[in-house]
């Protein structure tokens, strides 16, 4: 585990090191720009599905999609972050406790 | 670019937003602790990414591979892969900012959402360096305090089902994910990208669905077409992009 924060922790600052020292003809290719706008969504709405609907190696459902669907009423709403994060932390744990 | 030196009225306007940001962007660093130390990780291990690795999608990404129970490597590979539009966002700071040698080295470490989205808008060298460095600045120690907080809270929870700490890193990442989703491609992208990474669940090891999510990205972008102009945040969408 130590590894892989302090592997990842500095390729995250070379990177930022990068965007900042090269020039910028290196990476102004259009498809690099469209790939590379396209990863975060990806990325972050994979982990989404993952966290929510996934244990393991096996899909499931349970109080997590009741938490997820908290979050989208309140994103919705324009809630701040930590109200969206909290709020779906606790209607995930009530839901248990029914 | 002209190099007009800042009015105290203008610098004090752009020393209060960037303070501003940092406490929104610093609360959410709880989130981070609490959800990191939920996942696996150790309270030092979480310190750690806020200190070193400090881009909080790419934090929340590696905890979320880690606590899906994939490979911790796997973890680091999503972060990275998270952690290249940093490099997007360098590129379009860096004739603005126009530093050099350390200072250039040092701006690198605080060049992330945040303090690119309160510089990118200003009009002289002068106004975006001061904008970059009290909003990185601000997010950086507020982030880190907010970090340590969340993760000694998290440890004392325990088992993080028992308040459905669980839930809250789908949360996250859907907040994390929500201002991209203004755009009509993004989404379409966006329900593909959980498409197929739910399609591999039962078939690779965990960690690898969401690597594999990443390929839709590439694919949509080698085979579309048009040249958008890279997507850097602006001051709306900071702090998760709902402040």
């Amino acid at each position: 585990m130590w590894t892989a924060v302090l592997v990842a922790g500095v390729g995250c600052y070379l990177l930022k090191l990068a965007g900042l020292s090269l020039p910028e003809r290196v990476l102004s290719h259009p498809t690099v720009e469209r790939v590379a706008d396209l990863i975060p969504v990806a990325l972050l709405a994979a982990l989404v599905a993952v966290q929510v609907f996934s244990g393991g190696t096996s899909l499931t459902v349970d109080a997590r999609v009741l938490g997820l669907g908290f979050a989208v009423v309140a994103l919705l709403l324009r809630a701040p972050f930590l109200v969206v994060v909290v709020g779906a932390s606790v209607v995930a744990a009530l839901a248990r406790l029914v | 670019m002209s190099d007009a030196p800042l009015s105290p009225d203008e610098r004090a306007g752009i020393v209060r937003d960037g303070l501003a940001v940092g406490i929104a962007t610093g609360a959410y660093g709880v989130g981070f602790g609490a959800v990191s130390v939920a996942s696996g990780l150790s309270v030092a291990q979480t310190c750690v990414l806020s200190l070193l690795m400090f881009t909080g999608a790419s934090q929340f990404a590696l905890a979320g591979v880690v606590a899906a129970g994939g490979a911790p490597l796997s973890g680091a590979a999503t972060a990275l892969l998270l952690g290249t539009r940093n490099t997007l966002y360098g590129l379009r700071m860096a004739p603005l900012l126009r530093w050099r040698g350390w200072r250039r080295a040092a701006a690198a470490h605080v060049l992330i959402d945040e303090s690119t989205a309160m510089a990118v808008n200003r009009g002289t060298t002068a106004a975006a360096r001061l904008g970059f460095l009290t909003t990185g600045l601000a997010v950086f120690v507020l982030w880190n305090v907010a970090t340590a907080i969340g993760a000694f809270a998290g440890e004392a929870v325990g088992d993080p089902r028992t308040f459905g700490l669980d839930a809250a890193v789908g949360a996250a990442f859907l907040a994390l994910l929500w201002p991209r989703l203004a755009d009509r491609r993004n989404v379409l992208v966006g329900v593909l990208a959980a498409a197929v990474a739910l399609s591999v669940v039962p078939l690779t090891a965990p960690g690898v669905p969401v690597l594999a999510a990443g390929g839709v990205a590439v694919l949509v972008g080698v085979l579309g077409t048009g040249g958008d102009p890279t997507e850097v945040p602006g001051p709306d969408d900071v702090a998760g992009g709902h402040r």
